[in-house]
């Protein structure tokens, strides 16, 4: 996958498959440090040290339709190639978190691509689940939260084919204010 | 339309909405809607699957179809990525591989709108992922 948004909507994937109702993408661009991180915590119902060990193992899949699960390899792989890395913490009960590291200014750091599409997309195609995205530069920092939107929104259901594009440009004109997106 | 810049203006944008949203319910239920599924799991995302679903989204209300489109997981045909799960009211469900833009305005344009058959169609042994 060639951008960073793409593996953001995999990775969240998981953990509405794991029952999560909250999931949180924080990324947080530090230029000083030359680091760019992603994090991804959801309160799913977390995973036992064993399976965390496994999850990082392409051949390993919890799903019954094939026998191969690349979502969290590729991001590794990703990382690794741009001088970062990718970690899983994750307790039973709890929740999972993905952290994700890549240097910055790497020429292989892949680009984020279209965020707001991707959580435009996920909001309004998991209206069972929460999420929350903070994307901060340098300083200045965006969130969005599903519930504040599902607020205003008021009898409108989040599912409505009208409200993914509201919300694409709701985020698109937040990220271009705070200079994420040019 | 002005820019869409802080939860006020999404509020304003919900009243609109609303109004037309109402419109449509009272005319008919929700499974008189057509249905869209995109499979989007690792394979489906990476063969552009995002593209397929924002397509949808956005050129079905366009031609004023009633439709709800939804992200599922992996439907077991990663070879033929993107796929899609097509119902249209009171039909089975159909699923087409190889879905791309200008095969979406295919089988918005025949199979939604017409209910013609188009290429494409992954038949044999079909379940849903929800079977599984």
């Amino acid at each position: 996958m060639k951008e960073l948004s793409l593996h953001i909507l995999d990775i969240v994937h998981n953990s509405v498959s794991a029952g999560a109702n909250l999931v949180q993408i924080i990324v947080n661009e530090d230029l000083a440090e030359n680091n760019y991180d992603i994090q991804i915590r959801d309160n799913g119902k977390g995973m036992p040290d064993d399976i965390v060990k496994q999850v990082i193992d392409p051949f390993y899949t919890t799903r019954t339709t094939r026998k191969v699960g690349l979502g969290i390899s590729l991001f590794k792989q990703n990382a690794e190639q741009a001088g970062g890395y990718l970690k899983i913490e994750s307790e039973l009960g709890k929740g999972t978190d993905v952290i994700v590291r890549f240097v910055h200014d790497n020429i292989d750091r892949p680009v984020m691509g279209d965020i707001a599409g991707v959580i435009s997309m996920m909001v309004c195609g998991t209206p069972k689940a929460d999420f929350i995205y903070s994307h901060s530069v340098s300083g200045s920092q965006f969130v969005f939260d599903s519930r504040e939107v599902k607020e205003a929104l008021g009898d409108v259901s989040v599912s409505s084919p009208e409200v993914v594009n509201y919300l694409k440009e709701f985020i698109n004109s937040n990220l271009e204010e705070l200079q994420i997106i040019k | 339309m002005s820019k869409i810049k802080s939860l006020a203006d999404l509020k304003k944008l919900s009243g609109e909405l609303k109004s037309k949203i109402d419109l449509r319910e009272k005319g008919d239920n929700p499974e008189s809607l057509v249905q869209v599924k995109v499979g989007m799991a690792t394979s489906g995302i990476a063969s552009g699957a995002k593209e397929v679903f924002n397509y949808f989204a956005e050129e079905l209300p366009k031609r004023n179809v009633e439709a709800v489109v939804s992200q599922t997981g992996d439907m077991g045909y990663c070879y033929a990525e993107p796929t899609i799960e097509v119902i249209l009211p009171g039909q089975e469900p159909i699923v087409f591989g190889y879905v791309d833009v200008k095969k979406a305005d295919e089988i918005i344009e025949k199979y939604i709108k017409n209910g013609e058959l188009v290429d494409g169609i992954i038949p044999q042994n079909y379940e849903t992922i929800d079977d599984k």
